[in-house]
């Protein structure tokens, strides 16, 4: 027997993990949670537990690079006088001037009209620099209502009633006051340097039925031509969906827990709302039930990432996705040219999430001067227009995969899913059966 | 004066027809007939031009108006005048809740009361209650000048901005970080002048001024209890 002593390594928990015990030790020297953005960071159930089956005997595919397989989305086909029409099925998602840099605003302008797309207003109103940039803009009608006004509602190419959102859905925001510059503290209407409040509740309007004569007002300004969109975090994707097509929206936007640039306590954002991945099928199930699905068009968004997201999105029922995180990273956000500055914020590119505290070395969300001037929102423009090409792309491989001359026809069928979670919450077998938990088949 | 019966023309048409007026128009008395308490009726206005509206009024009337003069001899809805930039709207009768909600400028006159949530996150429109108002009324005010010529309701400027609240009745009860402020000879002109540009014969010097304590501006750790 040998008599070298047993050495046993250090286990760390499963419960108190790393992380865990780091929290605990924050929580107990700051006695204040932990405020970020970039959505929830644990694992959730995702587009990555789902697979496309592609073509076989049964299925014919479509030749790569010579077949045309069609990506146009026409939102607000419902009521609205003048529908929105888009090259590509993937917008950018709402992220307010005061968050971002009017230059990250001016950025997602050109990158998004270069590619046939829309980019969409925030909190705090709309500015001349992502009015001009964007050839189509939607305005978000939130319930702070900073910066609303009737010119700039006519201006727009459509609207979006920000009901919530899913990085934090039932809560407000909080933009703080070290990123409330003068301009922006006047498009808001409050006091240079405090911190302002979002609220969570919209100020005239408290239920579905109130929200109905709400649109009808914003239509009767607007002259019924602009769409109307309801975003609406991920809680109760059915109904909200319904309840959003009996209020008489165009156009329902569901955000996942995964949306993430809104800056709030981590607490919420890892543990209220869902996953994308469990709400695009109650949302279109609701659609299907009032037979208004591809009437009232269904945009989802949280964790948006590459074309394979995409796709799954679509087959889901879905008829576009939108953009946040991924877009800011597409124009420069985290990217490890920054590193040592990332390292000086107790960071590293890839992983800084404190977007609301106005320091972002990329210069995207922040209203410091200095760092603002680090991005060049014509590059940084292109940068993200290269994105959204390849997201297009690789959404038109795997349609054509699967025998599609339109991303619009992926549908459940080509989907299994790799865990008995994802095949439920997705409704697909799960792969190599024919499976569907909750329903029948083994 | 132009009279539009809303009993033979669509609301649609009516407010399609005053949006659109020219600048320079010359038909700027306008009456609205048979209302019966539509809903989004007279909104988007954008010329100074005087539309009175007989009857009483569903949600949202004379929302986000600029430049005209509403009107309306009767009662109201939900969100009167939501987000009014500029003009005035006058109601002869009571308004629902969340009249001047957001309202950006220009001038509300409630000759009777008002609901709960009046004035709440008022962005600089100045309104004048001729009677009381509701709970949460001027709730996260922002700027402009709430004046209530009765009572108000409980939590009256709760997490109030930089908004002037003046009440000459009673105060059910104060929101988080809203108190009775001095009452300077500076102030007492500054609402005489208001009052009278509203009409509302009231003095001045009776009324108690209400604002900001400021102590919630930023977030405090310390002050979670407030909330």
């Amino acid at each position: 027997m040998s008599s070298t002593p047993f050495y046993t390594p250090p286990r760390w928990s499963a419960t108190f993990d790393p992380h865990s015990v780091a929290e605990i030790h924050r929580a107990a020297q700051t006695g204040i949670y932990d405020i970020r953005g970039a959505g929830a960071k644990r694992r959730v159930p995702h587009f990555d537990d789902l697979l496309f089956l592609g073509a076989s005997i049964s299925r014919y595919p479509l030749e790569g690079y010579r077949e045309k397989c069609g990506t146009d989305v026409v939102l607000g086909t419902r009521f609205a006088k003048k529908p929105i029409q888009l090259k590509i099925p993937v917008t950018i998602a709402g992220m307010s001037f005061g968050a971002l840099s009017g230059n990250a605003k001016e950025a997602l302008g050109h990158g998004a009209t270069q590619m046939g797309t829309s980019t969409t207003t925030g909190d705090g109103g709309m500015t001349p620099e992502e009015r001009i940039s964007s050839k189509t803009l939607v305005y978000q009608l939130l319930p702070s209502r900073y910066g609303m006004n009737p010119d700039d509602l006519r201006k727009a190419d459509a609207i979006e009633v920000v009901v919530g959102q899913g990085a934090k859905p039932g809560g407000g925001g909080m933009l703080l006051g070290q990123k409330i510059t003068e301009r922006v503290a006047k498009m808001r209407t409050l006091p240079v340097g405090i911190d302002q409040r979002s609220a969570c509740r919209h100020p005239d309007w408290t239920g579905p039925d109130d929200l109905t004569i709400k649109i009808q007002e914003l239509r009767e300004i607007t002259d019924w031509e602009k769409p109307i969109y309801i975003k609406v975090g991920a809680t109760r994707p059915y109904f909200d969906t319904a309840l959003a097509v009996k209020s008489g929206a165009d156009v329902v936007v569901l955000d996942g827990m995964q949306g993430g640039t809104a800056a709030t306590q981590d607490v919420f954002i890892e543990h209220v709302g869902l996953p994308i991945l469990a709400a695009i099928r109650p949302a279109v199930q609701a659609l299907q039930d009032l037979d208004m699905h591809r009437k009232v068009q269904l945009i989802v968004s949280g964790g948006i990432r590459n074309g394979a997201d995409v796709a799954k999105a679509l087959a889901l029922g879905a008829d576009a996705v939108a953009i946040g995180t991924a877009a800011l990273i597409a124009l420069g956000d985290n990217d490890p040219h920054w590193e040592e500055d990332y390292k000086k914020l107790g960071t590293t590119a890839g992983c800084y999430d404190d977007w609301h505290e106005g320091r972002d070395p990329a210069g995207i969300t922040t209203q410091d001067p200095e760092l603002a001037k680090r991005l060049d929102p014509v590059k940084a423009g292109k940068r993200l227009a290269n994105f959204l090409a390849v997201l297009t792309m690789e959404t038109q491989i795997i349609a054509r995969a699967c025998g599609k001359s339109h991303v619009h026809n992926l549908e459940p069928d080509d989907l299994v899913a790799l865990t008995v979670e994802a095949a439920a919450m997705a409704g697909v077998p799960l792969a190599g059966t024919n499976w569907i938990p909750g329903k029948s088949g083994m | 004066m132009n009279v539009i019966d809303l009993a033979k023309t669509p609301l649609r048409e009516v407010n399609s027809r005053l949006q659109k007026l020219p600048k320079d128009t010359n038909e700027r008395l306008w009456k609205l007939v048979n209302v019966h308490g539509e809903h989004a009726c007279a909104v988007g206005l954008n010329q100074p031009i005087e539309v009175q509206i007989e009857g009483h009024i569903g949600y949202y009337c004379g929302g986000m108006n600029q430049e005209a003069t509403i009107v309306v001899n009767g009662q109201c809805g939900v969100g009167l005048a939501e987000n009014i930039m500029s003009g005035e709207v006058r109601v002869k009768g009571n308004a629902s809740a969340a009249a001047g909600a957001t309202g950006q400028g220009g001038l509300i006159v409630i000759e009777g009361d008002a609901g709960t949530r009046c004035g709440i996150s008022m962005k600089g429109v100045d309104i004048v209650v001729g009677g009381s108002v509701g709970a949460m009324s001027a709730f996260m005010a922002q700027a402009g000048s709430l004046v209530v010529c009765g009572d108000a309701g409980a939590n009256l400027g709760d997490s109030l901005y930089e908004a002037r609240i003046y009440v000459q009745g009673k105060v059910e009860s104060l929101g988080a970080d809203c108190v009775e402020k001095k009452m300077t000879p500076h102030h007492v002109a500054k609402l005489e002048k208001l009052l009278q540009r509203a009409g509302i014969n009231a003095d001045a010097k009776n009324f108690k001024r209400y604002g900001s304590a400021r102590k919630l501006y930023n977030f405090h750790v310390d002050n979670v209890d407030a909330y």
